[in-house]
């Protein structure tokens, strides 16, 4: 197989907070081919976002450090660069698609510029040339008329088609890794199902890395490839999608595919994940879950389970796999 | 009649135990200051050393007692009329203080009111009341101050007068503003299909969820106020003499800086202590109940 | 937009009527106006030839009329100190003050935006700590008195700039600086927390996601959204520059607008005042509408609304 991308090894980003220092990533590693999609699923807190930004190294400071792992994009350590560096990287090869559009663009500049500023500086093009790049990025993300929206600003525009606009920002150069922090889940879901089957069209055509956070399943289910379940800043289950759909090794990931309510079968009661989110600046010793885990074992309180393989690319971190 | 949930239910309330668990430390030095300018204030008979109107032309500019021929007579030394700069001082700090307290009192009643009545009501009401206070609020205080001195003349109440008919508007629009917010809360709507009237939501609702950005507000605005009473007294058109005013006391001194400092120095120094004080207070307050408010 | 501007200004005039009902009202019901116009060795019959001659035997509604058909083309009236028309006065004094005003906003803004948008960017620094201590002391520092302690000591002990009158650049140094100071300090603050707010924000995020480099991020796309708070109290902080400008005239000694309204109180010339006050509210208003217009050129969504 050749090089994946992006390859994340052993990331840690801690956050000082008012109650303690919360580990918002644990040790995190992944990696994702060209043309591959990999699904971040969990619950608010888990760590999905903070990963993201990690990777970029745009995590806020200054309440929030990276300690250490390696984050290579196409073989190159990103946490050894400096800033300015970094400054070339993000946007040329690795770009990101924000959760709500109303808020992602700048109010008070014009969607014009803002595309335009991107393509010219990735580009170096200037006026007519330049205009023309950015009408052409528009269309590319099924914005009609895109030459009269250059001139529109954000407020005059609908969520769906702001976050239009943000993908042809995102794809303005093009880079090698798009990362989509829920990016739909702000949108209506007929708008919804159009946005997916843009990025993956988007993706195909420029053969991105795709990393896709969500909380929906039925997304993850419907376009990536592969997926990590987070739970408390840790990666607790990753493998091919239909794997872990069928035969979730995780009793975390069980419980949530669990929940989803099936259409054509009654049950006496909805099925959900017991217990409350852990507290992350107090987690207990141990495996994170094990306070609401229906099936945990007394080693599962005291020792954090490592990584193991279930099969040939499913690994998951369980004591119960271990036998 | 259903109970009305949400009166004081919002989590941006800073009840007494959020504060205690804040973690956050009280700002002695400014309740310090306030709290002893207030005493002195009030309790200004029986602490001023002096009368603060006796002249004595024997007495004229002593200087304060650690310059060579001061003495503890007179702590702070002497003005031109040989009176005792410390009593004039702490009797002064009953002109500032008081105008300051009840103008910011005026102001901030009457502009939460109109901005209680304008968020709520909407519409037409809104647009005509804002209008007015938008107005009223860049109307430099000063120009009123002045018509009302060369009229009526000058003294206390015009002083206060004046300055609460350009403050109010303050309030009325940051209190709108609020208002606003909280009118897009559900606890209003359930409040009406309740049954509630305007007046109840208006002061059992909206008035409670208001009360924190009002404190900072206030506390905020006395020391302008302060400073604009001791601008009016500068110039002529504040607080008439012989009441001793910081700011006329300043005035008084002004030609004889060079050689008789003290007389203006102290009073000037003590509006500074004071302004200080409530900035840094009304600061704290404003951190610790929203962040959010930090435009004021 | 026109529309917008259409209403600002008619709210203006209206404010500016408002302001003159006010005046005339004030010097009617307050006992005889004659008794602030006419000197004090006149007699009754000077009272009534007066009483004829200036029209205040009729109705109040005719009298209000006459009274702004005059001020607006410009005639206030005599100053009884002077003995000159007011408007004479007002026509010499006028642009002084606007010059030193200029000065002091000049000042105040060169200052307060580096210190305000480092201060955000740089937070829990140094530097941010030492503006927020020059910003509270400067909303607390009473400004006459710190006017006249610089007047006594830079100007009077050390001699280094002049200590009032007009005379040249470093005359204006002193008072500009005085008068600005109570400006920087809010404004520094409204930048700092304004900055503050949106270098919080999404579309700051995403600039950044964007690879713009850190000066454009916070130089561009974060000031431009900073500058709307600070535009919105704008108005208000020209305001208080009128205010304090009649003080800080007065201690420099500075033949402006704000020095003869001093000399009108002192003296109780009430036409002097009365002119004073009309040309300054108007001033302010005019102020507020370029304000406005400002507002609107800077926030699209004011300008192309929904």
């Amino acid at each position: 197989m050749s090089r994946p991308v992006v390859d994340v090894r052993d990331l840690r980003t801690h956050l000082v907070t008012r109650w303690g220092t919360v580990k918002a990533v644990d040790g995190v590693s992944f990696a994702v081919g060209e043309g591959e999609t990999l699904g971040l699923v969990g619950e608010s807190g888990s760590g999905k976002s903070m990963t993201c930004l990690s990777l970029v190294r745009l995590v806020p400071r200054p309440a929030a450090r990276i300690l250490g792992g390696q984050v290579l994009l196409d073989g190159e350590d990103l946490l050894v660069k400096t800033e300015l560096e970094m400054q070339k990287i993000r946007g040329r090869r690795i770009a990101m698609i924000l959760q709500d559009p109303m808020s992602s663009l700048n109010p008070v500049f014009s969607v014009g510029m803002q595309v335009r500023e991107p393509v010219s500086s990735y580009h170096g093009l200037r006026g007519r040339s330049l205009t023309a790049r950015a009408a052409a990025l528009l269309a590319a993300v099924r914005i009609p008329s895109p030459v009269e929206r250059l001139r529109a600003f954000p407020h005059q525009l609908s969520g769906g088609m702001r976050q239009r606009v943000v993908g042809a920002m995102a794809i303005a150069a093009p880079p090698r890794l798009l990362i989509a922090d829920e990016p739909t889940t702000s949108l209506d879901l007929t708008i919804q199902a159009q946005y997916l089957g843009l990025l993956k069209e988007l993706q195909q055509e420029h053969r991105l890395a795709l990393i896709f956070v969500t909380h929906n399943l039925g997304i993850v289910a419907k376009i990536c490839d592969r997926v990590a379940v987070m739970y408390a800043g840790r990666i607790v289950e990753m493998g091919p999608v239909r794997r872990i759909f069928t035969r979730p090794a995780h009793p975390y990931s069980r419980a949530l595919l669990e929940s989803i309510p099936r259409l054509g079968t009654r049950v006496a009661r909805l099925v959900a994940v017991d217990g409350q989110p852990p507290d992350l600046a107090r987690l207990p010793g141990g495996c994170a879950f094990a306070p609401r885990c229906p099936r945990v074992m007394d080693r599962c309180r005291v020792e954090a389970p490592p990584e193991t393989t279930v099969e040939a690319g499913h690994v998951t971190r369980c004591w119960l796999e271990m036998r | 009649m259903a109970a009305e949930p949400g009166a004081l239910a919002l989590p941006e309330v800073a009840t007494p135990a959020r504060l205690a668990s804040s973690g956050r430390r009280l700002p002695v030095f400014s309740l310090g200051i306030i709290g002893l300018f207030m005493l002195v204030a009030i309790l200004a008979p029986l602490v001023s050393p002096a009368d603060p109107f006796e002249q004595s032309l024997r007495n004229r500019f002593k200087p304060p007692v650690w310059e060579e021929g001061g003495s503890w007579t007179f702590p702070l030394g002497t003005d031109r009329l040989g009176r005792d700069m410390l009593s004039r001082v702490i009797w002064g700090s009953r002109v500032s203080l008081a105008a300051g307290v009840l103008t910011v009192l005026l102001a901030s009643a009457f502009g939460a009111a109109v901005g209680l009545v304008a968020g709520y009501s909407g519409g037409r009401v809104d647009a005509v009341l804002m209008r007015v206070t938008d107005a009223t609020m860049s109307f430099p205080v000063i120009l009123l101050a002045l018509i009302l001195a060369v009229t009526v003349g000058p003294s206390f109440t015009n002083v206060v007068v004046a300055i609460a008919v350009i403050l109010w508007a303050r309030y009325a629009r940051v209190i709108r503003g609020q208002v606003l917010t909280l009118m897009q809360l559900d606890f209003v709507a359930q409040a009406r299909i309740a049954g509630a009237g305007a007046w109840r939501i208006i002061t059992r609702h909206l008035l409670p969820n208001t009360l924190n950005t009002l404190v900072v507000l206030v506390t905020l605005q006395i020391g302008y106020v302060i400073i604009v009473e001791a601008s009016l007294s500068f110039l002529g058109a504040g607080i008439p003499p012989p009441t001793p005013a910081w700011g006329s006391m300043i005035s008084e001194g002004r030609e004889f800086v060079t050689s008789a400092w003290w007389v203006s120095l102290f009073p000037g120094l003590a509006i500074l202590l004071v302004v200080l004080a409530f900035n840094l207070l009304g600061d704290w307050l404003r951190d610790t109940f929203d962040p959010k408010l930090r435009q004021l | 937009m026109l529309r917008f501007i259409g209403a600002r200004l008619l709210q203006s005039l209206v404010a500016l009527a408002i302001i003159s009902v006010v005046i005339f009202v004030l010097a009617r019901t307050t006992g005889d106006p004659l008794y602030l116009i006419l000197p004090m060795s006149a007699t009754p019959e000077d009272f009534a030839n007066a009483r004829q001659y200036l029209g205040l035997d009729r109705p109040y509604v005719e009298q209000y009329l006459s009274f702004v058909g005059r001020a607006v083309t410009g005639d206030f009236g005599m100053s009884l100190r002077a003995r000159r028309p007011v408007s004479e006065l007002i026509r010499e004094r006028l642009p002084n003050s606007l010059k030193l005003a200029a000065f002091a906003m000049g000042i105040s803004l060169a200052m307060a935006f580096p210190l305000g948008v480092m201060a955000a960017v740089k937070k829990g620094t140094g530097l941010d700590r030492a503006a927020q201590i020059i910003s509270v002391l400067g909303q607390s520092l009473p400004t006459f008195w710190v006017a006249i302690l610089l007047v006594e000591f830079v100007a009077g002990r050390l001699q280094w700039l002049p200590a009032g009158g007009i005379s040249g650049f470093s005359s204006y140094i002193l008072p500009g600086f005085t008068l600005g100071w109570f400006v920087v300090a809010g404004l520094m603050r409204l930048l700092r927390s304004g900055m503050l707010e949106v270098l919080d924000s999404e579309y700051v995020k995403l600039a950044r996601v964007k690879g713009v480099v850190e000066h454009r991020v916070i130089w561009m796309h974060a000031l431009k959204n900073a500058l709307i708070p600070v535009v919105t109290f704008a108005g208000i902080y020209f305001a208080i520059l009128v205010t304090t400008a009649i003080v800080v005239e007065t201690v420099f000694a500075w033949p402006g607008l704000g020095r003869l309204a001093y000399e009108g109180i002192s003296s109780r010339d009430f036409p002097v005042i009365q002119a004073v006050v009309l040309t300054t509210a108007a001033i302010v208003a005019v102020v507020n509408l370029s304000v406005d217009c400002l507002y609107a050129f800077i926030d699209p969504r004011i300008r192309y609304g929904r």
